[in-house]
């Protein structure tokens, strides 16, 4: 046994495919300590606020300020509102209201805004141009008032009891402010989803949850698969028949077609993370089975089961000593593949509406579903899917890896 | 072609059986659904209606349209019967279709998206592993770890990366629906265009994720038969390494057919979700919202016909390979 697992642990693909998930294990658990949010608490009014380190603009202003002169500042500071986009339509707007195209150069910064303050008019709809389109000028033209003072801008509060504006302070140019002092800093790593929650925590939360419904949907369907297989194997007759039948039968029918059956017919009420994980182990024992029956059949007229059938031990000790330890390698190596199958179903499951209905726990499905439902992909939010994807595709790839290690090990015919 | 017929009639009896079973299935666990999917619909339809009697009517009307008032066994031979007809009543959600309507507009997209794409995937990854046993060196070096890789990531990730890439990112491609949103299905070149242009994302997206899996399993089954005593033997006789190749393959490709028969229902469930990232018009996104409408007949008749397609698919994956295995014949003549 310790040569076996020394052995396995030698092979280089077990052993990146353990240190990947032990170290998003590890994450997992580690994480929620440090950070305590909640993980579907609702932080931001809007959705899909990208990712960045979140810092309190009233704050900032009430923290002392430090002065840096740093000469590219103001460069910065117009690139940062005048974007080239913005830059190109300017020119568009400039060319057709009546000045020639040399004129313009949109990498100048101030000839571009001289031009665009003594030609621009608010009020001037040019002929052939949408509405939409005019209101993006009427925006943009207020975005660039005073883009290229170098005064600073006072900040005034409305006193109490007149409510006239009195000045509280002024904020320069050159001023800046050190984010460790500013007292409320939120870091959004991966910004936050439709409903305006933090991803992260909630990615790290469904990942939690999405390994458990794996675990208990693995281990469901393997002690299911081993003991039907370990008993249509072993005993063979009326009982094989009965149980190849079923298997034959799951094997074929669609296994989705089930999943998507009995989850509906749960209800929504009901359906939740454990109850699909009970659903997804309940429908994916039939390969275990089929496998390990194959297995037993080869072995049951052994020798030493023989011996152990004359010696008068029971069926179950036949089974349990002469039996399980020769199939134990496969059932391993099933196991690990039905947990990261399991995940993988859980999050289809989701997809297609019929995931667990939870509004505590998320799972890595259902952060999946509502990215889609609400067209994270199709907006371009990259971070509320791309790391669920990532995440999911991690835990499979790590398992998978483990098994292919185990069946280096196992299989000598597949070394290299 | 004694022996074959046999065979034949073996796994047609095999299927039938299958799909009697999945048929009960079918009809009994939606039923097992707790509520009365009608008063749904007349909620839905009776908004703002204040005419208590009028809503009752409407409930009375739909209860009868769809048998849900009558024992659960008459239900089942109203089921029997209608179903041969290839008339699986209305559909809750999208009342007045039917749900034959419904399934026959989304079936064809289904069919055409789905089976070529796992063909292709399937001898490409088969050809790629096949390669890979035979090259070994630095061609296995690369396609293992991406094969591994990609066979790992789930369909509907590859669907949502390739989506995020070429479709939205790259805008190689449209991100979603089977043709332009514009258009009304018509012969002209124009909208055929249309559609082919919109078949690519979700083919391709199918297309690799099958390659992956088709590739490893290839490879290690040829590199199995590559160790074998006859490939040493006909070496001692020196046959060519071509020919020798040609045994060596052919053997590992059986295994390989049979796979494929036992991995269609996998691959199709995949190809669903996929299309339902793409919301292409086929039976994914058929079912995605029957689920949302709290459609029972329609998600009974949608998962039917995919049990049907399954079944029928893998039947075709065997008659061939009982026609490609001479040795099925054989053990069928004993």
């Amino acid at each position: 046994m310790r040569h076996t697992i020394r052995q396995v642990f030698r092979s280089s693909n077990f052993l990146i495919g353990f240190i990947v998930f032990v170290l998003l294990f590890a994450t997992v658990i580690i994480y929620p300590l440090i950070v305590t949010y909640p993980p579907l608490e609702i932080i931001s009014q809007g959705t899909f606020f990208p990712p960045g380190i979140y810092v309190n603009v009233y704050d900032s202003i009430g923290s002392t300020p430090y002065i840096l002169n740093l000469d590219d500042a103001s460069a910065k500071r117009i690139a940062g509102k005048l974007k080239n986009t913005d830059r190109q339509a300017m020119k568009d707007w400039l060319v057709a209201y009546g000045i020639s195209e040399d004129e313009i150069d949109i990498s100048d910064s101030a000839g571009l805004l001289r031009l665009w303050e003594v030609n621009y008019d608010p009020s001037t709809r040019l002929a052939g141009m949408t509405y939409a389109k005019h209101m993006y000028y009427q925006r943009l033209n207020t975005s660039l008032q005073g883009i290229l003072s170098s005064e600073g801008v006072i900040v005034a509060a409305p006193n109490a009891e007149t409510g006239a504006l009195e000045e509280t302070g002024t904020v320069k140019q050159s001023d800046y402010v050190n984010v460790n002092e500013v007292p409320n800093v939120r870091v959004l790593a991966l910004g936050t989803d439709n409903f305006g929650r933090d991803v992260l925590t909630e990615l790290v939360r469904a990942a939690a949850v999405s390994i458990e419904i794996g675990l208990i949907a693995g281990t469901l369907a393997t002690l299911i698969g081993l003991s039907l297989g370990l008993l249509a194997g072993y005993v063979g007759g009326l009982v094989d028949d009965i149980i190849m039948f079923f298997t034959n039968l799951l094997t074929v029918i669609p296994t989705i077609v089930l999943l998507i059956l009995i989850s509906y017919s749960i209800g929504q009420e009901r359906r939740g993370a454990f109850t699909i994980a009970l659903v997804i182990g309940f429908t994916s024992w039939f390969w275990t089975t089929r496998a390990v029956r194959a297995q037993v059949i080869s072995l049951r007229n052994r020798d030493h089961v023989n011996l152990s059938k004359l010696s008068g031990h029971s069926i179950v000790h036949i089974i349990v000593a002469d039996i399980l330890p020769y199939v134990a390698s496969y059932v391993v190596m099933a196991f690990i593949l039905q947990i990261s199958a399991g995940i993988l179903t859980e999050a289809s499951l989701s997809i297609i509406g019929l995931g667990p209905r939870t509004t505590t726990d998320p799972t890595l499905g259902l952060m999946m579903n509502w990215a889609l439902i609400y067209q994270a992909p199709i907006l371009g939010k990259w971070w509320a899917y791309i790391p669920v994807v990532l995440v999911i595709a991690l835990i499979t790839f790590s398992m998978n890896l483990m098994n292919t290690g185990l069946d280096q090990v196992f299989n000598p015919a597949l070394r290299e | 072609l004694k022996g074959y017929r046999r065979y034949f009639l073996n796994k047609l009896a095999w299927f039938a059986v299958t799909f009697v079973c999945a048929f009960l299935l079918n009809f009994i666990l939606p039923r097992l659904m707790p509520g009365d999917p009608v008063a749904g619909i007349v909620a839905r339809m009776a908004q703002g209606a204040t005419n208590a009697t009028g809503v009752q009517a409407i409930y009375r009307q739909y209860t009868e349209l769809f048998h849900t008032n009558e024992p659960m066994i008459q239900q089942f031979f109203i089921y029997v019967k209608n179903v041969f007809r290839g008339d699986f009543g209305f559909s809750f959600s999208q009342y007045p279709r039917t749900v034959a309507d419904v399934i026959k507009s989304s079936i064809w997209w289904t069919i055409c998206l789905q089976f070529p794409a796992i063909i292709v995937g399937w001898l490409i990854g088969n050809t790629l592993g096949a390669l890979a046993a035979y090259i070994r060196k630095g061609f296995d070096k690369v396609l293992m770890p991406v094969s591994i890789l990609v066979s790992n990531f789930p369909a509907f990730g590859m669907a949502v990366i390739l989506l995020s890439i070429f479709g939205v990112t790259l805008k190689w491609f449209p991100a979603s629906g089977g043709y332009g949103f514009d258009m009304i299905p018509n012969p002209s070149w124009k909208f055929v265009w249309s559609v082919i242009v919109h078949y690519q994302l979700p083919f391709w997206s199918i297309v690799l994720i099958t390659i992956g899996g088709q590739a490893i399993g290839m490879r290690s089954m040829a590199i199995y038969e590559l160790n074998e005593d006859y490939v040493k033997y006909s070496r001692f006789m020196g046959i060519k390494d071509r020919k020798i190749i040609g045994y060596v393959f052919r053997n590992a490709m059986l295994p390989q057919i049979t796979g494929l028969a036992l991995s269609i229902g996998t691959m199709v469930s995949g190809a669903l979700v996929a299309e339902i990232i793409f919301s292409y018009p086929g039976l994914g996104s058929t079912i995605l919202s029957a689920v949302t409408g709290q459609d029972y007949p329609l998600i009974s008749g949608a998962t039917l016909i995919i049990t049907l397609m399954v079944l029928v698919a893998m039947f075709v994956v065997d008659i061939l390979y009982g026609f490609i295995d001479p040795r099925i014949k054989a053990t069928q003549l004993d």
